[in-house]
């Protein structure tokens, strides 16, 4: 093992409790950290972006201590991160491994790519069916449009 | 959530759809039921639609109601800029119900969602009218007596029209109906549609003229096809003359066949056509006004 490979991987095991997030796309770091709410946890949260990864060029990793995430929470970010795993760590040692998935629904955090609708008009939570996940489409509860993966605008 | 609004064709069931043709039979047997005598009813169009209030406004006075409202977003507190929501929410505190055009899509779902009364969709933008689906189905229902077995032709614009997406929905749900789409290349009827008709097993056809084929159809749907739609002025020019309807075209249709049309035409139907017995648009936007009366009383359990 490098030394830099060595050191990145002490700075991702340093967390006694709490959730260690991966493969997530670096451009996607701060979407993700607003998604989870993170920027408004009292808990201590590190984070490194541009780090090496077989998937990505790019990947980033957030490290939460004492935070465990519910399923549906942690599925909101499939949007934006589909290959990111997470690390559920308990006294230094990773006790669960949990990948994510694209939900069925997604309530907020995606704008509606439709200029001419209606939750682009005046502040309303968009909803969205997931009509596929493989490429993600979304098809918008209010203008009944499609909004492709290409098209996904974070709100 | 209990209400009765309708938003999309599809919010109906079946039965729904049935029990409005049902209704609307007998609205037109008797137009002048006072089944909302005493009931206020909020007539919002943001933007004007002159045939499609007023088919409403008939049909609210043959039925005794008040309406209160505007006419276009020009006269209201819109242009003060009050948000949809908040319309929605002090209106539905006067009126008993809600019938509402607005330009921006989705526009009626959200205020259905706002409102505490049920809300009827006149039009939001280009994306649902639900009234003129159940107005074509109650005149095909008129015509053919039956909803199945029906080939139905849609012609013209098939790709922005929204007339014609949510009719290819309604008839889908009938037994063995084939549909014909007639269409220039720049606005055949969209991918999600024809997945939507494989999944289902029903039959469809392309073509990019119907001359030759018009004698199949029970049901001919004429749209327009507009200017503005081609990328191309050039491609319009080659196509604009291939969708329009002639009376000469009429000779070997089959003796039940109706043309249809959402109104207002332009030259989509040559004027030789209106003499025609099998031409049924102005009889079809009369029934509009029985249709509508049928998902009032629907919409307010008053039947
Ligand atoms: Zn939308």
């Amino acid at each position: 093992m490098s030394e830099h490979k060595k050191k990145l991987k002490l700075k991702v095991s340093a967390i006694s409790e709490g959730t260690v997030i991966d493969h997530i796309p670096s451009e996607n770091l701060f979407d993700v950290i607003s998604i989870l709410e993170l920027d408004k946890t009292p808990n201590m949260i590190t984070f490194g972006a541009n780090l090496d990864s077989d998937k990505l060029v790019n990947k980033a990793i957030i490290k939460v201590s004492n935070q465990f995430f519910e399923n549906d929470d942690i599925n909101k970010i499939a949007l934006i991160a589909p290959h990111a795993k997470l690390n559920i760590i308990k006294d230094y040692e990773v006790i669960e491994k949990k990948v994510v998935e694209v939900p069925s629904q997604v309530i907020g955090i995606v704008k509606c790519f439709n200029p001419k609708c209606i939750t682009n008009a005046e502040p309303i939570t968009t909803s969205f069916k997931v009509t596929s996940k493989e490429p993600i489409a979304l098809k918008c509860m209010y203008c009944e449009k499609i909004t492709s993966e290409s098209q996904m605008v974070i709100k | 959530m209990n209400k009765k609004d309708l938003i999309s064709i599809m919010d109906y069931s079946k039965e729904e759809h049935l029990r409005i043709m049902d209704l609307a039979a007998d609205f037109e047997k008797n137009p002048n039921q006072k089944l909302l005598e005493g009931k206020v009813v909020a007539s919002l169009f943001f933007e004007p639609s002159t045939r499609t209030r007023l088919s409403f406004e008939t049909a609210i006075n043959r039925m005794g109601g008040r309406i209160v409202g505007f006419s276009d977003a020009g006269s209201s507190s819109v242009t003060k800029g009050e948000t949809l929501h908040d319309t929605i929410r002090m209106v539905s505190q006067y009126a008993d119900l809600i019938v509402m055009r607005h330009p921006l899509e989705g526009s009626a779902r959200y205020a259905a969602e706002v409102s505490s009364v049920p809300v009827i969709n006149a039009g939001d933008g280009a994306n649902q009218h639900p009234t003129q689906t159940l107005l074509d189905m109650y005149s095909i229902l008129k015509t053919q007596n039956t909803f199945d077995d029906l080939n139905i032709f849609m012609v013209g614009d098939l790709r922005y029209g929204r007339t014609v997406h949510s009719l290819l929905m309604a008839m889908s749900q009938f037994e063995n109906p084939i549909f014909n789409f007639i269409a220039p290349e720049e606005l055949l009827m969209p991918e999600e549609y024809k997945i939507y008709l494989r999944e289902k097993g029903i039959r469809f056809f392309e073509h990019l003229e119907f001359t030759d084929i018009i004698s199949e159809a029970d049901i001919v749907y004429m749209t327009r096809v507009q200017k503005e739609r081609f990328s191309d002025p050039m491609e319009y020019e080659e196509v604009k003359n291939v969708y329009i309807l002639r009376n000469s075209m009429l000779e070997n249709t089959k003796p039940n066949m109706r043309i249809l049309h959402p109104l207002p035409r332009v030259n989509e139907i040559a004027t030789d056509v209106d003499k025609n017995e099998k031409a049924y648009y102005f009889q079809q936007a009369l029934n509009g006004v029985f249709t509508r009366e049928a998902i009032i009383a629907h919409a307010l359990n008053l039947k």
